[in-house]
């Protein structure tokens, strides 16, 4: 028996590889150290937040799971950045993590062309630098045509608390322990990274009275553009809020040397934006508090997760900490915080596809990359899982621009640019973050998810409907004009608009801050629903704006499509710096766009590499 | 870049020195080859050494030769400098003999070329180099050495820094909105942020302005209907500064008829009848091209006749400029009594006889006050120097206008922060900081790259 496709991995971007290559029919394994751990969350409970949010809706677009059974699995749901433009508003839902689990495993079943197995990857079989199967700790090949490794934090993870340093996964799963060797001995670059999770706290130990409360949106959202609600907008769950104080300071600065952190433990690199409380507290010393966040982590278990007090301190330590905290004095700690320190893979040894350019058809995908969060690994599996069918299928491989996606953002950044510390997600990584909106992620991919057969006909019917609807709008916003009768005048006067003398096209009108579709609505009804509204309105409002972002858009794809020759000798080329003559040798750029972003490759390198080029086509 | 380069640095022509200037990985070997004195290949470097040039054995001149080993030279290659004694035809011999010897003529600008793209001086640094080749008054030279000593570049890193800071800040409050542990940008703070560096920037880009007319002179157009006097204008303005007084053919559109300098800067004159025939066809070819300098112009010397009634010709005149910077020139003063009786819709007027030179200074008086010309002081400004700069500082500088109109007109953070985004590019295009297609194009095409 020969897989299609092998996925070592249960965590999110296992599962969305593994969904996407049965649904495309292929014979797929899932190899996971532990069926339990499936689709598990193994740190925050809640899924989105600025970037990452509006990737679960590009995931669903492009027809990923994870929108969808974030949606069956919702505690409480948000719209975040509300107040700073459309650019960046995204959900953030917190999530019961059974019931995420269990909803996953449920999908995962109902495929049949997906089989899961238990067993610990040790090593891959690999001829003439092609992978061809795996290798279990119990002896046992498996064949495949290709692998995606989707180990997480799995490999070669040790669990850090005080002076303690175990070899441990997350829950105290056995970690992966040979397999990055195995690899690193076939030239695969190999980098520590540490991350870490606070402590949780029961339930009936809170005193939520000293807190502040955070309640969801009295509004219903839904990561899927299937649209489904399963939760009741006033039966949410709520987070609280309290804050640190200067006895908690105290209690660090006083046990500093405990901490593996700053107690020389610590080998591996964590993420610059996500510091521990150790960090917070040494780094900021001016501040007085720091903000702590109780999130609900199940209604089928009492835990609250205790978000910013991320730390490494021993137990007897973390007791003292958690009860010096107003609301939290009388608590018990149910789950001790703990670093993790893991191997991951460089991801400039990786091909805009996701597969690996030292071993053909093994694809790697999420934190084996380096990448932090549950979304970025997630979409990562989708592309893996997208590129490897392609790829069975001889088909042109999937690759988002840029200005395309976020999720294009993130590969583009991992192929190119690499990373020092785990990469997470941000919207200011997105040059063109105006195009890539939570509202648009379906006018934008879904196309592309209809065309690979992932996103069902009537899904795909109901975005061009809305596509429709759109246009149908601008239209007849651009055509009903408003004439200059003293009701309407005194209506524009009772919102501090300048008066009209001559009849406007509501379009135009539609241009002044203070005037938006709902206000024009008192005395013009609109007949179409609120997302079309909502979209028109983007549209018109920052259209100047949009138009920028797409010239510069062009610009960007205009240097995507110089190519820089797979050929191309970067030691045959005189006067490269020698910094840039590395980096572009290592990443081995596909065209001039990406060349001119990778970190050490000045503007006089391209120009040089330009003239080559110029140069070589010439000759 | 593999091949070796010569140009002769000095300009061709009477001086006791010249000096040619040679660059390459052979240019040690080459010239060693063709001198007499000690062995240039065993020297060491930074040494200038005495012998002669010879062509086969004869010895063409006694010359000091300067040896400078890469890196450490202006193109972190090989460069040698021969020191021969000036004069066309001696310089031109050893010249030849080196092109002889496999030496290549460099391209107008290839020195900095190569010094660019060795990575010997930044963008800004290339392009002034270009500018004191250029430079054609003691004003602009000392501008374009300001200039290399980064002034511009320093200036331009402290306007992008404080646009980063505040961007990191804006940024942050986006990824991070529940985290009370930043700092909370609002639309306030940004404008004020925004305003300090609109002036910054402001003054760069007024400041260039003045640079634009110290190095590349003030265009200045004569016209005026036949017979008012535009040619003994033209000739009195000449004639006190016959020193400088060139008959040089400029590009195809311009016709340069002079020059002179006012307070160290040029005045390029352009005579409109210098483009006319006495044929009548041609004449009014040469009047409807006369017409198309206006625009080009930095100054309109308009000249009338007062000794007659203005005509429709003169009220056409009149039409076609009355945009521009203009002086009117009432000309022939001595022809005419009541002469200021003559009515001109202008600001600047100046009566002028051309036979009466206190006439001509009291016009040069009136451009020098124009342009507040004797208040340029050169040496201390700091300025974006040509026009690719020039024109990406007013980019930014629009930049800034449209993200405090974007402020008043409620447009969200996030956006805002696009158009802050965009000047911090801008800014760092000027210096090279940020790769931008047409920036090289643009940039290389002064030194004719890519051939």
């Amino acid at each position: 028996m020969i897989y299609d496709i092998i996925i070592v991995g249960g965590g999110h971007a296992g599962c969305e590889a593994a969904l996407i290559s049965a649904r495309k029919k292929k014979k797929t394994l899932l190899v996971t150290s532990n069926i339990k751990n499936i689709a598990d969350m193994p740190c925050n409970p809640s899924l989105g937040g600025p970037a990452k949010g509006i990737v679960i809706r590009e995931i669903d677009a492009l027809g990923g799971e994870m929108g969808k059974n974030a949606d069956k699995s919702m505690l409480q749901i948000k719209m975040l950045n509300t107040k700073k433009g459309p650019a960046v508003q995204a959900l953030r839902a917190q999530i019961d993590k059974i019931e995420y689990a269990k909803n996953m495993i449920n999908t995962l079943k109902k495929e049949k062309n997906l089989q899961i197995e238990e067993g610990m990857v040790e090593d891959l079989i690999i001829h003439n630098e092609k992978v061809e199967g795996i290798i279990l700790s119990n002896g046992k090949t498996i064949k495949s045509k290709i692998v995606i490794l989707t180990t997480g934090t799995y490999l070669k993870s040790q669990i850090l608390i005080g002076d303690n340093r175990i070899d441990s996964g997350p829950h105290n799963e056995k970690p992966v322990l040979y397999l990055s060797d195995n690899l690193k001995k076939r030239g695969f670059e190999v980098k520590r990274l540490k991350t870490g999770t606070p402590p949780r706290i029961k339930k009936e130990s809170i005193d939520f009275s000293k807190m502040f409360i955070q309640e969801g949106d009295k509004k219903y959202y839904s990561y899927s553009f299937d649209n489904k609600y399963y939760y009741c907008i006033d039966n949410q769950q709520s987070c609280y809020l309290t804050y640190t104080n200067k006895i908690t300071h105290d209690i660090i600065k006083d046990n500093l040397s405990k901490s593996s952190m700053y107690g020389g433990h610590v080998e591996g690199v964590g993420p610059r934006y996500c510091p521990s409380i150790e960090d917070k507290v040494v780094r900021f010393e001016e501040r007085e508090r720091h903000q702590l966040f109780l999130e609900p982590e199940s209604l089928h278990y009492d835990d609250f997760y205790l978000q910013g007090l991320s730390t490494s301190m021993p137990h007897n330590i973390q007791e003292k900490l958690v009860k010096s905290v107003s609301g939290l004095e009388n608590a018990q700690i149910t789950k001790y915080a703990y670093a993790i320190e893991y191997d991951a893979f460089d991801s400039l040894q990786l091909q805009r596809t996701l597969e690996s350019k030292l071993i053909k058809n093994l694809y790697l995908a999420g934190q084996i990359n380096g990448t932090s969060g549950y979304e970025e690994a997630a979409c990562q599996g989708l592309i893996a899982g997208i590129n490897a069918v392609l790829n069975l299928e001889n088909k042109e491989p999937l690759i988002l621009n840029r200005n395309q996606a976020y999720i294009g953002v993130l590969i583009d950044d991992l192929v190119t640019k690499g990373i020092i510390d785990p990469y997470r997600l941000l919207t200011s990584r997105a040059e063109y973050r105006l195009l890539l909106r939570n509202d648009n992620a379906d006018l934008r991919l879904m196309e592309i998810g209809f065309n690979l057969g992932l996103v069902p006909k009537i899904k795909y019917d109901h975005m061009k409907n809305r596509e429709k609807q759109i246009k149908e709008l601008e239209v007849y916003l651009k055509e009903k004009r408003l004439n200059p009768t003293k009701k309407v005048n005194n209506f524009l006067q009772n919102l501090n608009s300048a008066l009209l003398k001559d009849s406007i096209a509501l379009y135009e009108l539609l241009k002044r801050p203070e005037i938006t579709i709902k206000v024009i609505e008192i005395i013009e009804p609109i007949n179409f629903s609120d997302n079309i509204k909502e979209q028109v309105e983007i549209n018109i409002k920052y259209e100047g704006y949009i138009t920028k972002a797409l010239k510069e858009a062009d610009k960007l794809n205009n240097l995507e499509r110089t190519l820089i020759p797979e050929s191309i000798d970067y030691n045959k080329i005189n006067n490269l710096a020698s910094e840039a003559r590395q980096k572009l040798s290592l990443v081995k750029p596909t065209s001039i766009g990406q060349a001119l972003r990778i970190s050490g490759v000045n503007p006089a390198d391209i120009s040089i590499l330009m003239v080559y080029i110029k140069k070589i086509k010439h000759e | 870049m593999n091949d070796t380069i010569a140009a002769i640095s000095t300009s061709l022509g009477k001086g006791a020195i010249s000096i040619i200037r040679v660059s390459g990985p052979k240019a040690i070997n080459i010239v060693n080859k063709i001198f007499i004195g000690n062995n240039l290949n065993k020297c060491s470097s930074h040494t200038i050494n005495y012998g002669y040039i010879k062509d086969k054995e004869e010895k063409i001149d006694e010359v000091l030769v300067s040896l400078m080993k890469a890196p450490k030279t202006f193109t972190m290659e090989d460069v040698v400098e021969i020191n021969c004694h000036g004069g066309t035809q001696t310089t031109k011999k050893i010249f030849e003999i080196l092109l002889l010897n496999g030496i290549r003529i460099a391209e107008p600008g290839e020195f900095t070329k190569r010094a660019f793209l060795n990575g010997r001086i930044d963008l800004v640094e290339a392009e002034s180099v270009m500018e004191i080749i250029n430079a054609e008054t003691e004003n602009a030279r000392k501008l374009s050495i300001n200039n290399l000593t980064v002034n511009l570049s320093n200036e331009i890193k402290i306007i992008r820094e404080d646009l980063l800071n505040l961007l990191a800040n804006i940024e942050v409050n986006i990824d991070y909105p529940e985290y009370e542990d930043i700092e909370v940008i609002n639309i306030q703070k940004i404008k004020v942020e925004i305003q300090k560096i609109k002036i910054k920037i402001e003054k760069l880009v007024n400041t260039s302005e003045n640079s634009k007319i110290i190095k590349e002179g003030i265009k200045t157009l004569i016209i005026g209907k036949p017979n008012v006097g535009k040619s003994s204008l033209l000739n009195s303005l000449l004639e006190e500064e016959k020193a400088i007084v060139t008959d040089i053919a400029g590009t195809t559109r311009d016709i340069v008829e002079g020059k002179i300098t006012i307070e160290g800067i040029i005045l390029d004159l352009i005579d409109t009848a210098g483009i006319r025939s006495t044929e009548d066809v041609i004449e009014k070819i040469g009047v409807n091209k006369s017409l198309g300098y206006i625009d080009d112009a930095d100054l309109i010397l308009a000249v009338f006749d007062v000794s007659n009634e203005l005509s429709t010709e003169d009220y056409k005149i009149i039409d076609k400029i009355k945009n521009k910077n203009v002086i009117a020139i009432l000309n022939k003063i001595d022809l005419k009594k009541d002469y200021f009786k003559i009515k001109v819709p202008f600001k600047r007027i100046v009566y002028t006889n051309t036979k009466d030179y206190k006439t001509i200074e009291n016009l040069k008086r009136e451009i020098i006050n124009m342009y507040n010309l004797n208040k340029i002081n050169a040496s201390n400004l700091t300025y974006l120097s040509n026009v690719r700069q020039i024109t990406l500082g007013k980019e930014a500088l629009e930049l800034t206008l449209s993200v405090l109109e974007g402020i008043n007109n409620n447009i969200p953070i996030d956006i805002i922060a696009i158009d802050i985004k965009l000047i911090w590019e801008k800014l760092g295009e000027i210096i090279g900081k940020n790769y931008a297609d047409d920036l090289l194009d643009k940039l290389f095409s002064n030194f004719c790259l890519g051939k």
